[in-house]
């Protein structure tokens, strides 16, 4: 059994899903599983981290913490890990967690394992795996030393538990001394999206070079809104201007490991291949029945994605509304 | 200004990738290139050279001696010397960090640190942040603009849907750099031949105060991806297509 300690992450007073399943993969296996919580007015969220796994929820509420910084996060989670002695530290390999973890693990003298795509648990230690070149190929992490094992996991590698209902955790009021933080963030600015980032997303609507304009990523968004996706592209389309750099997949964009990822008019870059290839089930729209990207579809669909999409959109709403 | 630039060689990204046994990827052949994101790093410390006059830029490499011919690649864009701190191939992020680090700390004043927001070989997106906590200064990562002021700057940082950060830092400051930055020059035939005559220096991992203990993470146990087994292939015309594929989508992987 480990004393693992998972951060928690919301925004917009809402807690990631990843945060779900990091806890439930702790607790599944039987370890002390801590949360800690860092915000200003977050105590609400306490109680689902209960419920989703957590025995004990270590609260930190302060003004510093208005806005995420990754100084105040690399503060508070150090001590409290200390404080706890903590044997794991996780949190997920989104964009928040990977900018701060790293600083996590420098400060508590630890090894980091970042970008896990598995997770178990050995005594008072972690087994996981990552990807190395993109996921061209996976490699297991071996800590090196003593001292505390800190991971980074994938959101959607694990997959989130069902809550229970009956379970809460105890929550204890921590102070951290937050004074003297040099970096300050001033302003926010939201995204225009409602869709979920790539990463993050449980289905992914990708288009290529084949979409041929921006506008055509239209029937795309209309799609992935019917399904709760997030709206991905190829580095070709994204160098041609019809998506933004941020949702890219592939080695020089985002990798992703949604639970569908559907494929349309993709030809298949070894690149583009790397970053979705974790994907649990793969769909492919293309015209050219050669295209590589059809030796990685469990399910390929040889046509014009612009006569396809738009009827599957539609099927897929009855099947939603069902 | 004293700028410098810390960079990492990787595999080309059209490199496929072979295995040697469980231990090790089969590095023969590989095509070596500057991991891109540092590109838009090198690009970015450049800029801020040629606004700024008397600035030096100076390009950091940790690694096996091949790494020179990236620093070579950023002095060729522009960059006016190098430093190469040698590392074993097997050295993890941690100790790469601690090398670059001890060799920043060995400069007599450091303004600005410019990194890639990760490299595209391990993409562990974690040695920008521990460069700067191993040198003591303050990190902003998946930067897309700087603002410079006096002693300080302001960042523009991508977080996630598509939101940004302003976040200001003071200097000495690490910048992770994002595509979008900046376009990256080209190297002219001129500058790359100019490149060849600039001072590399090399230090060793003791020079920085790097030991085998500063080694946390090691990788083993490499397997390729399990090749698939061949998908369902769909045929008709494009309604038939797609209300297949819906059904298979929800009765038989259950997805939607």
């Amino acid at each position: 059994m480990a004393k693992v300690f998972v951060v928690a992450e919301h925004r917009d007073g809402r807690l990631k899903k990843s945060t779900f399943e990091l806890l439930g993969a702790s607790s599944a296996a039987g370890n002390e599983t801590h949360a800690i919580l860092l915000g200003e007015g977050v105590a609400d969220l306490a109680k689902e981290l209960g419920q989703y796994g957590a025995q004990k929820v270590h609260l930190v509420q302060n003004a510093a913490l208005k806005f995420y910084t990754a100084e105040a996060y690399a503060k508070a989670v150090t001590e409290l890990a200390k404080a706890g002695a903590a044997d794991v530290v996780l949190a997920s390999h989104t964009p928040t967690g990977r900018d701060f973890m790293p600083r996590v693990a420098a400060r508590l003298n630890a090894g980091l394992a970042s970008d896990c795509i598995s997770l178990a648990f050995d005594g008072a230690k972690i087994k996981v795996r990552r990807p190395v070149y993109a996921g061209k190929a996976t490699a297991e992490v071996e800590f090196v030393g003593a001292g505390p094992q800190v991971a980074t996991i994938r959101a959607n590698a694990l997959g989130v538990p069902k809550p229970d209902a009956s379970k809460s955790a105890e929550v204890i009021n921590e102070n951290v001394d937050l004074s003297g933080l040099v970096t300050k963030v001033i302003e926010v600015v939201k995204g225009n999206s409602a869709r979920p980032d790539v990463t993050e997303a449980s289905i992914v609507v990708s288009g290529g070079r084949a979409m041929k304009s921006a506008e055509n990523f239209k029937i795309l968004e209309e799609m992935a809104d019917v399904l709760g996706a997030a709206v991905g592209a190829s580095r070709a389309a994204v160098d041609a201007g019809y998506r933004p750099h941020r949702d890219q997949v592939g080695q020089t964009g985002k990798v992703v490991s949604p639970s569908l990822y559907i494929a349309c008019g993709i030809s298949g870059a070894i690149q583009h291949l790397a970053g979705m290839r974790t994907s649990k089930v793969i769909v492919a729209i293309n015209t050219d029945p050669e295209a590589p990207i059809f030796q990685l579809a469990d399910y390929g669909v040889v046509g014009d994605l612009f006569q396809v999409v738009p009827v599957l959109a539609q099927e897929l709403k009855k099947v939603r509304e069902h | 200004m004293n700028i410098y630039v810390c960079i990492k060689q990787v595999p080309d990204t059209e490199t496929k990738i072979k295995l040697s046994g469980d231990s090790a990827v089969d590095m023969a052949g590989v095509k070596w290139i500057m991991s891109p994101y540092d590109e838009f790093a090198v690009e970015e410390a450049l800029r801020l050279k040629e606004k700024n006059a008397g600035s030096t830029v100076t390009v950091l490499s940790a690694g096996a001696p091949r790494v020179v011919e990236a620093i070579r690649t950023a002095l060729a864009m522009g960059a006016d010397n190098g430093i190469h701190v040698e590392l074993p191939e097997t050295a993890d992020n941690n100790m790469a960090a601690r090398a670059l680090a001890g060799a920043l700390k060995k400069e007599a004043k450091v303004d600005v640190v410019f990194t890639g927001k990760e490299a595209i070989d391990d993409g562990a997106a974690q040695t920008s942040q521990l460069i700067a906590e191993y040198a003591g200064y303050p990190c902003v990562t998946v930067v897309l603009n700087v603002e410079y002021g006096a002693g300080s700057v302001k960042c523009k940082r991508e977080i996630e849907g598509g939101a940004f950060e302003i976040v200001e830092a003071p200097m000495p400051v690490v910048i992770a750099a994002q595509k979008g930055l900046n376009e990256p020059r080209y190297a002219s035939l001129p500058n790359i031949m100019k490149a060849k005559k600039k001072e590399v220096k090399v230090l060793k991992a003791a020079d920085v105060g790097v030991s085998d203990a500063d080694q946390k993470i090691r990788l083993k146990g490499f397997q390729l991806p399990a090749p698939k087994q061949a998908g369902k292939k769909i045929a008709g015309d494009a309604a038939t297509q797609a209300k297949e594929l819906v059904r298979l989508l929800h009765e038989e992987a259950k997805v939607v």
